[in-house]
């Protein structure tokens, strides 16, 4: 691999992310699709979309499995073959993966990827419990360990490791609440202080409620296609140059190190390879800030800055919109929202905005190189995208 | 030692409510696992002996947990953290009976066999928990 693209994106889609008062998951899908299909005139969903690949967590929300089917109805493609793919928080991006594995197969030339999650209508403790499902069951879950509590043990071994603090990751909340105000479709449209995270309420020590990703309602889709055919879809194709996924053991208890995720680090790896770009090349990023403490790792575990430094990188802005290198303008997963099986397609709908233009008051000027970063569970599962610009 | 208990994370769980953390030493590549697992990960051998592992050992990182799932709501606000065992493995677990102030990494823990068991219907097992040494 050398540089060229993978696949080509044609068209994206993004549903708001907010609550969704009396919608179904595959409802809220249909809005998402819906602005793909708009987007791209050329396209003609039925003749020319081959495969469906969805992410989707959790049954337990709406007592409802089998989302591939229920997406691809919804979407108006009944037919096809649909999948939904569960890789807890990086189910999307999952989803992604396999619609380049579909499309590199040869077998199918036009996929849809995308995801979806409806959680507002649950209770916080609800929530909770059903998040906790994705990390480990006998010596997690049964001991009420939390996923917040999953990474607040991270954070902890990382504070102590590098003198990280509870204000360096206030900052990343600051920040990315900032970048959500310049986002019509994020779910939070406010700015805070770093004061309002530090005396906002503990949920697992050292992370308080503004430090936590938000319990969200959205749906994202992307369209994809071998690069050859692109042109006759669009004129701003952006492309995947790289791709990578890793595993890692379920319990965070049985890794190697509790300051960084390896199989971050290994997509990374793989992505960066496949794309011929180093960490410095890199334009813009979408992060999988599920917890603030998440970015500062996911900066380090990327090669953004040196190993211990993800705090000090905040500080100094230099992922804010207008520094070097500016992490999830969308406002991330803190404040654009969470809806955990969205999220990684969520993260290349941002990326096709920033690198054909559209991403209006958030835009990232003569951004040509993007990179996603995606993370399932306590990291368990990560995958990592590069995309380039046609015209790059 | 009988070689008859299967090696899986329930039989660790009863050999707990015995009083005894119990591993699973291959006999093929020697790989202590912690839980036990019927199939090594590292040579694909399936058979095994098992060895009693020290309960004492080294709090590596903790947290308190705030907001807790609902089974566990009584007990909020509580300490998790993952220990680090003599024998190097590591396990995580509640922290009973240490004040937050009094949390720091490497505190010297030691397993508690016989402790907060919450009831539910299914797995039915004796939960452990960690106490100051």
């Amino acid at each position: 691999m050398n540089g060229k693209p993978l696949v080509s994106i044609v068209s994206a889609g993004l549903s708001k992310f907010g609550k969704h008062e009396g919608l179904f998951a595959r409802e809220i899908f249909s809005l998402a699709v819906k602005e793909a299909f708009d987007r791209c005139p050329k396209l003609d969903p039925k003749r020319d979309i081959k495969a469906l690949f969805i992410g989707h967590m959790g049954e337990s929300y709406e007592h409802q499995g089998h989302m591939g089917a229920a997406a691809a109805d919804w979407a108006g493609l009944l037919g096809i073959p649909a999948t939904r793919t569960e890789a807890a928080c990086a189910s999307s991006g999952a989803a992604l993966r396999s619609g380049v594995y579909a499309v590199l197969s040869g077998l199918a030339d036009v996929v849809m990827v995308g995801g979806v999650e409806k959680m507002t209508h649950r209770t916080t403790a609800e929530v909770t419990e059903y998040l906790a499902m994705a990390s480990d069951y006998p010596f997690e879950q049964f001991h009420g360990i939390t996923f917040p509590g999953l990474f607040a043990l991270m954070a902890t071994a990382h504070m102590n490791a590098y003198g990280t603090t509870q204000e360096q990751m206030a900052k990343v909340a600051v920040k990315n609440h900032h970048h959500a105000s310049l986002n019509p479709k994020a779910h939070m449209q406010k700015e805070i202080t770093v004061e309002n995270v530090l005396a906002s309420k503990m949920v697992a020590w050292p992370l308080k409620i503004y430090d936590c990703s938000l319990i969200t309602d959205g749906a994202s889709c992307i369209i994809l296609t071998k690069p050859e055919i692109a042109g006759k879809f669009t004129d701003m194709p952006v492309h995947i140059v790289g791709s990578g996924q890793a595993s890692d053991t379920i319990g965070l208890y049985e890794r190697k190190t509790l300051t960084s995720l390896q199989s971050a680090k290994l997509a990374a790896k793989t992505a960066y390879e496949m794309a011929a770009v180093k960490p410095e090349d890199v334009n813009l990023a979408e992060v999988h800030d599920c917890f603030t403490f998440a970015e500062i790792m996911a900066y380090e575990d990327l090669g953004f800055c040196k190993v211990g430094e993800g705090g000090k990188l905040v500080v100094e802005g230099k992922t804010a919109l207008g520094g070097r290198l500016p992490v999830n303008t969308s406002g991330g997963l803190k404040a654009k929202g969470h809806p955990v099986g969205a999220t990684g397609v969520a993260q290349a709908y941002e990326m096709y905005l920033q690198l054909t233009g559209q991403a209006d008051k958030r835009q990232v000027k003569d951004a040509q190189v993007g990179l996603t970063h995606n993370v399932g569970g306590s990291g368990a599962t990560a995958t990592v995208h590069v995309y380039r610009s046609d015209q790059a | 030692m009988s070689t008859q208990a299967p090696f899986t994370i329930e039989q660790f769980y009863k050999y707990l409510a015995e009083g005894k953390l119990m591993a699973g030493k291959c006999l093929k590549c020697g790989k202590i696992h912690l839980p036990p697992r019927p199939l090594c990960d590292n040579c694909y051998g399936q058979d095994f002996e098992w060895t009693e592992v020290s309960g004492k050992g080294k709090l590596l990182t903790y947290t308190i947990i705030h907001v807790a799932p609902p089974q566990f709501q009584t007990l909020a606000p509580y300490a998790v953290g993952i220990v680090q065992l003599e024998n190097g493995l590591k396990i995580p677990g509640m922290i009973s009976g240490v004040q937050q102030e009094q949390l720091k990494v490497g505190l010297e823990l030691t397993i508690d066999f016989a402790a907060c068991s919450a009831g539910q219907a299914w797995p039915q097992w004796q939960r452990y928990c960690f106490r100051q040494t």
